[in-house]
């Protein structure tokens, strides 16, 4: 440790800075295509889980139960090594199409992202007066009616920030993605490491990337409740 | 879906998904996730205190350089957190760790962030005057921290504890990486072994861990609703 010797030219340029550059658009890509599936399925199951009617909310509840009380990589490892038997062949046959490992993760990132996030939105529906709903139904709107003209345009703003920082988690969860071969940043390190043996500067590398991103959204959560949530509250 | 839904391999590895090869081995299985996660919770939960403590320090370097780890160990994925560990710790040691201790320690500092959060936040929801109270009647500010804020402050954090430890749960299972043989990873070795049988094998053990994680979770729903209560009374 005390006498390793220090060679960041090996990260920063050349094939080895392209591979964590390649890493870093694999992140962003699984990052970005599983929150917007996430956040739809999210708010499916969310409308569902405050569903009137009861077997619908009962699966709702048990869906996001279970999800959010299983641990990520063995989702991973479900959807990666068993999806042939329990999805339709025709899916399977497209999914191993396009490119297998990338859509088992996004599968397994999309379904445990999609249960934490139908929560924050139940809890920003919640911090709406129920007496809006009541108004709603009074003049004439249906159940879904009121929910998507009138209670979710409010509910969605406030869930924003909670949502960002989902979207910043499900950044770090990403890094699973490594053990069934997604050539993703942390992957990428793992590889320069093994081929370079120069682990120190490739994990530094790939932290520091991951800090800035968190930083970013951190940032960006911080800017939405100042620019546009205060502003809202102190009318 | 080509072939039935058959629990056949995982009936006969029960005992190995249980305890590994203990007795004639290391513990494996769900036993030794349990131990991960049980022996990672009791020491950031003293990371937790010390780090949240240190957060709230007078003392503005000290305050903004915990901060500063805190925020820069939340920033990144825990793997990332192991790399580094796996990495470093021998390095550090002058020896080698065994991988069990790595993935310990690992959990230990990713956690001890967490952990240290809702230190701070419990201990800023104890009104100020305690402490200036405290102080006035000429306590000292370490004194009145462990004597009067801590057992109050504990206490409301019983329920963010437990569900820090539900995660903890889940957190083990990136012990597999580097090859600690608790429950995600045994799973894995008997799916190489039979083949056929992966969405059985990866389906028990997510309902393994369903059952412990939400065992817990309800056990933190349950206190936060009796601290609610006592709160009302």
């Amino acid at each position: 440790m005390f006498n390793y010797a220090f060679d960041w030219g090996v990260i920063t340029t050349g094939k080895y800075a392209e591979w964590l550059l390649e890493g870093i658009k694999v992140t962003i890509q699984l990052s970005l295509v599983s929150i917007v599936l996430a956040f739809l399925l999210g708010l499916l199951v969310a409308v569902m889980r405050m569903s009137t009617v009861k077997p619908v909310r009962w699966f709702a509840h048990a869906y996001l139960e279970f999800f959010r009380n299983t641990p990520l990589l063995v989702q991973i490892f479900f959807w990666y090594f068993g999806s042939y038997q329990v999805l339709p062949r025709a899916v399977n046959d497209w999914l191993t199409g396009m490119n297998f490992e990338f859509a088992a993760a996004v599968i397994s990132l999309t379904i445990y992202t999609s249960a934490f996030i139908a929560e924050d939105i139940r809890s920003g529906v919640r911090s709406i007066p129920k007496e809006q709903m009541e108004a709603a139904r009074s003049s004439g709107f249906s159940y879904i009616g009121s929910m998507r003209h009138i209670i979710l345009p409010q509910a969605v703003r406030i869930t924003i920030p909670p949502l960002i920082s989902q979207f910043l988690n499900l950044v770090k969860n990403s890094s699973l993605a490594m053990t069934i071969g997604v050539a993703e940043l942390t992957y990428q390190a793992r590889q320069v490491e093994s081929y370079t043996f120069k682990g120190f500067e490739a994990f530094t590398a790939a932290t520091l990337v991951y800090l800035v991103m968190s930083v970013a959204i951190t940032g960006l959560v911080t800017l939405y409740s100042m620019k546009v949530l205060n502003p809202i509250r102190t009318h | 879906m080509e072939t039935g839904f058959d629990l056949k391999a995982v009936y006969d590895n029960i005992i190995y998904f249980f305890i590994g090869r203990y007795p004639h081995g290391a513990l494996g299985g769900i036993a030794l996730t349990l131990y991960l996660a049980l022996a990672s919770c009791i020491l950031s939960f003293f990371g937790g205190l010390i780090l949240g403590l240190l957060s709230l320090s007078r003392n503005r370097v000290i305050r903004y350089g915990s901060l500063l780890l805190v925020h820069a160990i939340r920033g990144m994925p825990l793997l990332m957190m192991i790399f580094w560990i796996y990495f470093l710790l021998p390095a550090f040691m002058g020896r080698p760790v065994p991988e069990t201790s790595t993935v310990i320690v690992a959990l230990t500092l990713f956690t001890s962030a967490y952990m240290s959060q809702i230190v701070k936040a419990g201990v800023e929801s104890i009104p100020r005057g305690q402490m200036e109270a405290g102080l006035s009647t000429g306590l000292r500010y370490s004194h009145v921290m462990i004597s009067v804020i801590l057992p109050q402050a504990l206490r409301n954090m019983i329920p963010s504890f437990v569900n820090q430890f539900v995660s903890l749960i889940k957190d083990t299972s990136l012990a597999f990486i580097v090859g600690v043989s608790e429950l995600t990873h045994v799973a894995t070795q008997i799916n190489n072994r039979t083949m056929v049988y992966p969405a059985e094998i990866f389906g028990f053990i997510a309902v393994v861990y369903f059952v412990i994680c939400f065992a817990f979770t309800s056990l933190s729903r349950w206190l936060e609703k009796r601290l609610a209560y006592r709160k009302a009374i």
